[in-house]
């Protein structure tokens, strides 16, 4: 029987596939930043005059908005990476490796945690690019060497966590062309939150949920520790939602794996 | 029961995918050691008894024992002990041949040294040190068959499972692969191969059945199969009615085709037997237009089994 020894190195064996295929192609990773650093200049260059003056701050304008919405250009790089990894799933369960995979006496999780490992290192990669490109457009962070392991541990941890969830979704989806459209909602929901505006500006019902979806506690625990905003219960309740929806996921995935039959 | 001697058995397989019946009530033995042909027409289910009998889907009903141990209970006993080769090719495309290899190595757990020489081996054994290096999305369909192959025997399984080995390669590929095969069982590896070609079966199996919508139809050696449809006849045509009448009379046991001038000879297909036959033609001074030998092959069984139109395969010499 397999054992724990062997469930970590076929996971490790997996994720090197993962990260051989990144390495072959990195031209992938740069598209997954490509998506934020647009949104991003969009916000800088056309909304951020307006929307800065209304955060209301000192500086106000521009300047002022790059330090709001980095946060949550961040979180959109994770959620674009996760959705990239369900379209990788769905795609590698159409292909006759998996089949091989499956009739070999390996760790039944490994396949899809390599997947999701894979997918966290590109996504730290691809949020890399992100804040290099919000630093060269103005972002400056006041995070000290705590601060930034602090954003590294929550980025992981969030990148996780919805990683599994789009490798859950990219396997029940059934097709190549479902896993693709089915985790979109992700990319939005930075928007019904405080990702892009303060929820306070934002009206009854729609102010209700961006304080109580799961992006708003970690986009606020970013950009405390990046920007020195107070983070107050944020932190717990980011993790407390990251861990819950990978837990979710995992499990998700993993029925999932071991129910799906080859063609 | 399994014997010690036997390295697949099963008895009353059965399988169905929601209301469409797969496989009905299949019985099959494989001695270790040996070549065993399953052969049928698309969708007979060669694919779902292959599926089944590697852990990749579960029967309905039936006694299965793989290597010794039961699929469904014991899947990564029979996973340890198999080789899988699929009909759609189990390679990783962004990776190289090599280091697809790798990737088995690791899978099976060999140590460094060990999964290297064995990668080493493999690359050459198959032909395919100069690509070894390349991405396997380059592959012509040979060589990525080849690679598949050596992917499967990276873990030196005992039971090797072929399906459809050579769909869509070309004869030179396909014998190479025929080559492959013919190797393994000479290192007492057991393989147990799909094929819808006759002559595949013919080359390879020592034990040969015949799926036809999820029923065996026959079982046994590949001359026990050739016997079971009628033996070899000559067929000789001749020019008008006035020939026909004059052989058919002379030749006891003979058939006539009147429509269309012929007359069918029974004949074991040897060269002494023609020229005899000939002999006496010319003896009589009958003029034989065309002669066509008919001797049977698996296609007679093939398709006599499988009910499907007759369509014999005639030589003209």
């Amino acid at each position: 029987m397999t054992s724990l020894s062997y469930a970590a190195g076929d996971s490790w064996t997996m994720l090197r596939r993962n990260l051989l295929h990144m390495l072959r192609y990195p031209s992938i990773t740069v598209i997954l930043a490509g998506m934020p650093v647009i949104f991003l200049l969009l916000f800088v260059y056309v909304f951020g005059g307006t929307l800065g003056a209304g955060l209301g701050g000192t500086s106000g304008g521009r300047a002022e908005y790059v330090e709001y919405v980095a946060p949550g250009i961040i979180l959109m790089a994770v959620a674009a990476a996760a959705q990239g990894a369900a379209l990788s799933v769905a795609m590698d369960m159409n292909e006759g490796i998996v089949a091989r995979f499956r009739t070999m006496a390996i760790s039944r999780a490994a396949v899809l945690t390599g997947h999701v490992v894979g997918t966290v290192v590109q996504t730290m990669i691809a949020v890399g690019i992100v804040l290099g490109v919000a630093v060269l457009v103005g972002f400056r962070p006041t995070a000290g060497p705590v601060e930034w392991l602090g954003t590294a541990g929550m980025v992981a941890l969030v990148a996780l966590a919805l990683t599994w969830l789009c490798v859950a979704l990219g396997m029940a989806s059934g097709s190549v062309e479902n896993a693709s459209n089915v985790p979109m909602p992700l990319v939005l929901l930075p928007f019904f939150g405080s990702g892009f505006v303060p929820t306070e500006t934002l009206p009854g019902g729609l102010r209700w949920f961006a304080e109580h979806q799961p992006f708003t506690p970690v986009i606020e625990t970013l950009r405390g520790l990046l920007t020195g905003t107070p983070i107050g219960s944020s932190g717990p309740v980011a993790v407390l939602w990251c861990v819950g929806i990978a837990a979710v996921g995992y499990f998700w995935a993993r029925a999932a794996y071991h129910r799906a039959s080859v063609r | 029961m399994t014997t010690p001697s036997s390295a697949i058995t099963v008895t009353g397989l059965r399988k169905s995918f929601g209301t469409h019946l797969v496989l009905d009530g299949i019985d099959l033995d494989v001695p270790e050691g040996s070549i065993f042909a399953m052969l049928g027409p698309n969708g007979a289910g060669k694919t779902t008894t292959v599926q089944i009998l590697s852990t990749l889907l579960a029967a309905d009903a039936g006694e299965l024992r793989v290597a010794g141990h039961d699929p469904a209970r014991h899947p990564d006993r029979v996973r340890a002990a198999i080789g899988v080769t699929g009909q759609f090719s189990a390679v990783d495309n962004l990776l190289t041949g090599e280091e697809n290899l790798r990737l088995m190595a690791d899978l099976r757990h060999l140590g460094r040294r060990e999964g290297r020489n064995r990668i080493t081996e493999l690359l050459d054994r198959f032909d395919l040190v100069d690509a070894a290096r390349k991405v396997a999305s380059t592959y012509s369909g040979g060589m990525r068959r080849r690679l598949d192959l050596a992917m499967t025997l990276v873990g030196e399984p005992r039971i090797i499972f072929l399906d459809e080995p050579t769909t869509g390669l070309d004869p030179r590929s396909r014998r190479t692969m025929w080559r492959i095969v013919r190797d393994l069982v000479a290192d007492g590896v057991t393989i147990f191969l799909t094929t819808q070609y006759l002559e595949e079966a013919d080359q390879l199996a020592n034990r040969i059945a015949v799926l036809d919508s999820g029923k065996l139809v026959a079982e046994g050696t590949p001359d026990q199969l050739k016997r079971m449809v009628p033996g070899g006849h000559v067929r000789l045509r001749f020019a008008d009615a006035f020939a026909l009448d004059a052989a058919a009379r002379r030749l006891d046991g003979s058939a006539r085709d009147d429509d269309a001038l012929a007359l069918q000879v029974p004949t074991d297909g040897s060269v002494r037997d023609l020229r005899a036959l000939l002999d006496r033609l010319d003896g009589e001074s009958i003029e034989v237009d065309t002669l066509s030998v008919h001797t049977p092959d698996l296609d007679d069984v093939f398709l006599a089994l499988t009910g499907q139109a007759k369509q014999k395969q005639e030589t003209l010499r």
